[in-house]
């Protein structure tokens, strides 16, 4: 220490010499955009006109930027926690498995993709439509598996005609029927390949001693005639009818392969229901870049990305963990997890804080992600304070006033989060 | 000469017809053989030797739209020696030219796509108005509304060279003939229509509500035909606000369609995640059995399903006019490129002037129209230059309306409310569309965003 203070007492241009290469390199690209931002943030869109603090106070009071800020919250508490807390499980069972460095090969591997890639990527992962998405995919096939899926899902009775939807997904034709009285139950809207294997339908028998009737899909090419079995018309089979008397079912039957079923006598002055079972509409799965879900949907993408970067520095930190200790602790009697709850977790906490903080930093100014999975219409849901940063900066009637004064409130969020690292780099130095 | 000329013209038109997404070395082939070819039609305009002049143009184009628009390039160097060089422009043209003047290369010939922005290059002097040579291409081709949407203050500043009818519904002929139903004649048709496509099991409607901008088009397609030209360039202006009875009127028969899940391929919520392309796609793609009937959108929806599907159009995928509603007429909503001359000290250079002159001329129209994907707003034109039944229908609808078309509404406003994401007209429709029984709330959320971007 104090032979360096002599070189610079003594020879100081010397010393700046050494340091001007440096210093001009940080200064310009550091320094000065920073001081830049600041400086420009006080002023409106022009660049023009000195406003104040008047932008800052737009970050507070405008909708989408609190919006932003909020969701960035979120980020940064759920992002790094949850990678981290899958990394030191990751890490925690790999030490014990044959195959170790393939596995963690395998989690790590994301990281190799850019942030934009692994957007696109999970932009159709998330896709609504089953066929497409593999969220939806995994989700409809788990609930397929459950419960069975209806024959006729789409079909529907007309709007204005006399069956009724009910509540519950049933239909109900008001008028009671009659024994001898055929009755005629069209259902539309049933798509042409449900609609392949079906047999033409056929007219009721119209039994006296019987209640008797037909369900078909009303609409043929060309349409047909509405309410009538025209010849092409294809019946739909495997619907249970209930006759229902005073909210009872007092008489049940399923239509057959031409659409025809045959309730007993009894069911002569009861109301028909087509039970509800026949036309539930196959579960979609969920609205992942819906309004609700965007924000936890990307924070998952974000996960699978750097799980495995946590994995590998805590990794890293296991190997260094005495071995002496965790064998004293198992001859005490200690059982696995409170090994790893009591002795490898707390010899581990510096470095998880580092994991965490290091994450943190990296969340803060997340923006490819949050850029790329959403749809545009629910960009705004999605919004983060960089991405809010870029589309108020570079984006249709761009104000880089504003845009810079996210930018300064950006920089005074990670300050803390540095000032943090850098006290603990400088105390691990020290030790 | 001339007969060999017939021919190869015929050997052209197929080469474009049957591919649009034509090569590169094709695409040259073609346009040498168009030179003779193009002997054929007497010159409609004289255009100076510009012999070692160099241009350089921009826009937004890519693909077979950029392809077709060398074409045109090409014939100006072939007829003044000229070298003209294209550069994309990229999406935001204004912030493109912007930092171009800045670093004191801007390209010579911009289009742009926003009348918008041509208002505020204008304004900050960075384009010239044009010379004599234009105007007189200008009154001989295009009409008095054509030629005021690229003037400001009385200044002539651009052509007009490219436009976009936005007013047609593309359908699904396979459906339509299944479910018998013909062209609707009006709204409450297109309404009772959309219903019969449903019971025959059919999705009606494919409705791109993951882009702002389709959502815009509806709304300005009804408002324009319901409340008429006047209302709808006082909407612009802002002189009505958007809690205006006749936005009530729209967005309720807007409501009609988007308020009924069955009639929305995915629902409402399906429908704003589903993005331009996939709208057309989905509707084109299954030429059997299609996932939706029709498809609403401007005549670059031929382009989606040339490049991405296997239907022919005309055949497979058929169009229509946006239907009149309310008793109104049928609207014509429109939009277009105009070329301007980019001249920051004030004077556009003679060889600036000659090819604007050139882009207005029936000439070029011709050439750019061949190929297909384009439709000009020139009414000299003749519509056998387009190479479809189609195309002829959508440039004769958009000639027809004379000056009653309007421009595109949302492009004439601020961009900040109609043409941002996540704000203004584009986020408050995508609320209509996911709660669109809410008309007075989506009225009150575009009002006060107007507020905000009329107010600044």
């Amino acid at each position: 220490m104090a032979s360096g203070k002599a070189v610079i007492r003594a020879r100081p241009w010397a010393v700046a010499c050494f340091l001007l290469p440096a210093l001009l390199l940080l200064g310009a690209l550091v320094v000065y955009p920073i001081a830049y931002s600041v400086w420009r943030s006080l002023f409106d869109a022009s660049g023009d006109g000195f406003v104040g603090l008047d932008n800052f106070t737009q970050l507070f009071t405008d909708d989408s930027i609190r919006h932003a800020l909020r969701n960035n919250l979120i980020w940064i508490v759920v992002a790094p926690t949850v990678a981290t807390g899958l990394g030191l499980i990751f890490a925690v069972l790999t030490e014990r498995i044959r195959w170790a460095t393939a596995f963690k090969l395998i989690i790590f591997m994301p990281m190799a993709i850019s942030m934009l890639a692994a957007g696109i990527i999970f932009r159709l992962v998330y896709e609504q439509d089953p066929d497409r998405g593999l969220a939806n995919a995994v989700l409809t096939t788990v609930h397929d598996a459950f419960s069975g899926d209806s024959s006729w899902p789409d079909a529907e009775p007309r709007p204005d005609g006399p069956i009724t939807a009910q509540e519950d997904g049933s239909f109900l034709l008001e008028t009671p029927v009659s024994a001898g009285q055929p009755v005629l139950l069209p259902l539309v809207a049933v798509p042409q390949p449900e609609l392949e294997g079906a047999a033409v339908a056929a007219a009721p028998s119209g039994d006296p001693a019987a209640v008797t009737g037909t369900v078909w899909m009303d609409f043929t090419r060309g349409g047909g005639t509405p309410d009538t079995i025209d010849p092409e018309e294809k019946a739909l089979a495997g619907i249970t009818v209930e006759a229902v008397r005073d909210g009872e079912v007092v008489a049940d039957a399923t239509t057959g392969d031409d659409g025809t079923f045959t309730l007993p006598a009894e069911a002569d002055g009861a109301q028909l229901r087509l039970a509800a079972d026949s036309f539930t509409a196959p579960y979609n799965g969920a609205e992942w870049l819906g309004p609700n879900l965007v924000t936890p949907a990307i924070i998952g993408s974000y996960v699978w990305m750097w799980a495995g970067f946590a994995m590998v520095l805590i990794a890293a930190g296991l190997a260094g963990v005495p071995r002496e200790t965790l064998e004293a602790a198992r001859v005490d009697g200690a059982n696995e997890w409170q090994v790893f709850r009591r002795i490898t977790v707390p010899l581990l906490a510096p470095l998880l804080a580092v994991v965490m903080v290091t994450l943190m930093i990296n969340v803060l100014k997340i923006f490819d992600l949050v850029y790329v999975i959403p749809p545009s219409s629910s960009q705004g849901d999605a919004n983060v304070l960089a991405l809010q940063l870029y589309l108020e900066s570079f984006g249709t009637g761009g104000d880089q006033g504003v845009g810079s004064a996210i930018a300064v409130l950006l920089l005074l969020l990670v300050l803390p989060v540095m000032f943090f690292n850098l006290r603990r780099l400088r105390r691990e130095n020290q030790r | 000469m001339r007969g060999s000329g017939r021919v190869s013209r015929r050997r052209v038109f197929r080469a474009t017809a049957v591919t649009v997404a034509v090569t590169a070395l094709t695409l040259s082939a073609c346009s040498a053989e168009e030179d003779e070819a193009g002997s054929e039609r007497p010159a409609t305009i004289e255009l100076p030797d510009l012999s070692g002049e160099s241009l350089e143009v921009s826009a937004v184009w890519t693909g077979a739209e950029r392809d077709n628009f060398l074409r045109v390039l090409d014939e100006f160097e072939a007829r003044t020696g000229a070298s003209v060089s294209f550069v994309p422009s990229g999406d935001n043209v204004s912030q493109f030219v912007g930092t171009k003047i800045e670093g004191g290369s801007p390209p010579d010939i911009v289009m742009v796509p926003q009348p918008g922005v041509l208002q505020e290059f204008a304004e900050q002097g960075w384009i010239a108005p044009v010379g004599d040579l234009v105007q007189e291409q200008l009154d001989a081709n295009y009409t008095q509304g054509w030629q005021d949407i690229a003037a400001r203050d009385g200044v002539q500043y651009g052509v007009y060279v490219k436009a976009a009818n936005k007013s047609l519904v593309w359908y699904s002929d396979t459906a339509f003939e299944y479910a018998g139903v013909s062209v609707p004649e009006d709204w409450d048709a297109f309404v009772d229509t959309s219903w019969t496509l449903w019971e025959s099991g059919t999705t009606p409607l494919s409705v791109a509500g993951g882009d702002g901008w389709t959502l815009t088009d509806w709304f300005e397609n009804i408002y324009l035909s319901q409340s008429g030209p006047e209302m709808y360039d006082r909407l612009i202006a802002h002189d009505i606000p958007w809690t205006d009875p006749s936005v009530t009127d729209a967005l309720t028969a807007l409501a009609q369609v988007f308020g009924e899940e069955r009639l929305l391929v995915g629902g409402a919520s399906g429908a704003l995640q589903t993005d331009f392309p996939t709208s057309v796609t989905q509707t084109f793609t299954d030429l059997e059995t299609p996932a939706a009937g029709m498809v609403f959108e401007a005549d670059f929806v031929g382009a989606v399903i040339t490049d991405s599907t296997d239907a022919v159009i005309g055949e497979d995928a058929r169009v229509f006019p946006f239907p009149a509603v309310g008793g109104g007429d049928a609207p014509v909503v429109s939009a277009g490129d105009a070329a301007v001359a980019v001249a920051p000290d004030g004077e556009a250079s003679e060889a600036q002037q000659a090819l604007l002159a050139f882009l207005a001329s029936t000439d070029a129209a011709w050439i750019w129209a061949e190929p297909g994907g384009y439709v000009s707003p020139n009414r000299s034109l003749d519509l056998d230059a387009y190479p479809n039944e189609t195309q002829r229908g959508i440039a004769e609808a958009l000639i027809a309306a004379g000056d009653d078309f309007r421009f595109d509404l949302s492009d004439q406003t601020p961009a900040d409310f109609g043409g941002t994401t996540g704000q203004g007209m584009w986020q408050g429709l995508q609320n209509f569309l996911r709660d669109p029984s809410d008309v007075q709330g989506a009225q009150e959320y575009l009002e006060s965003q107007a507020a905000d971007a009329y107010g600044g």
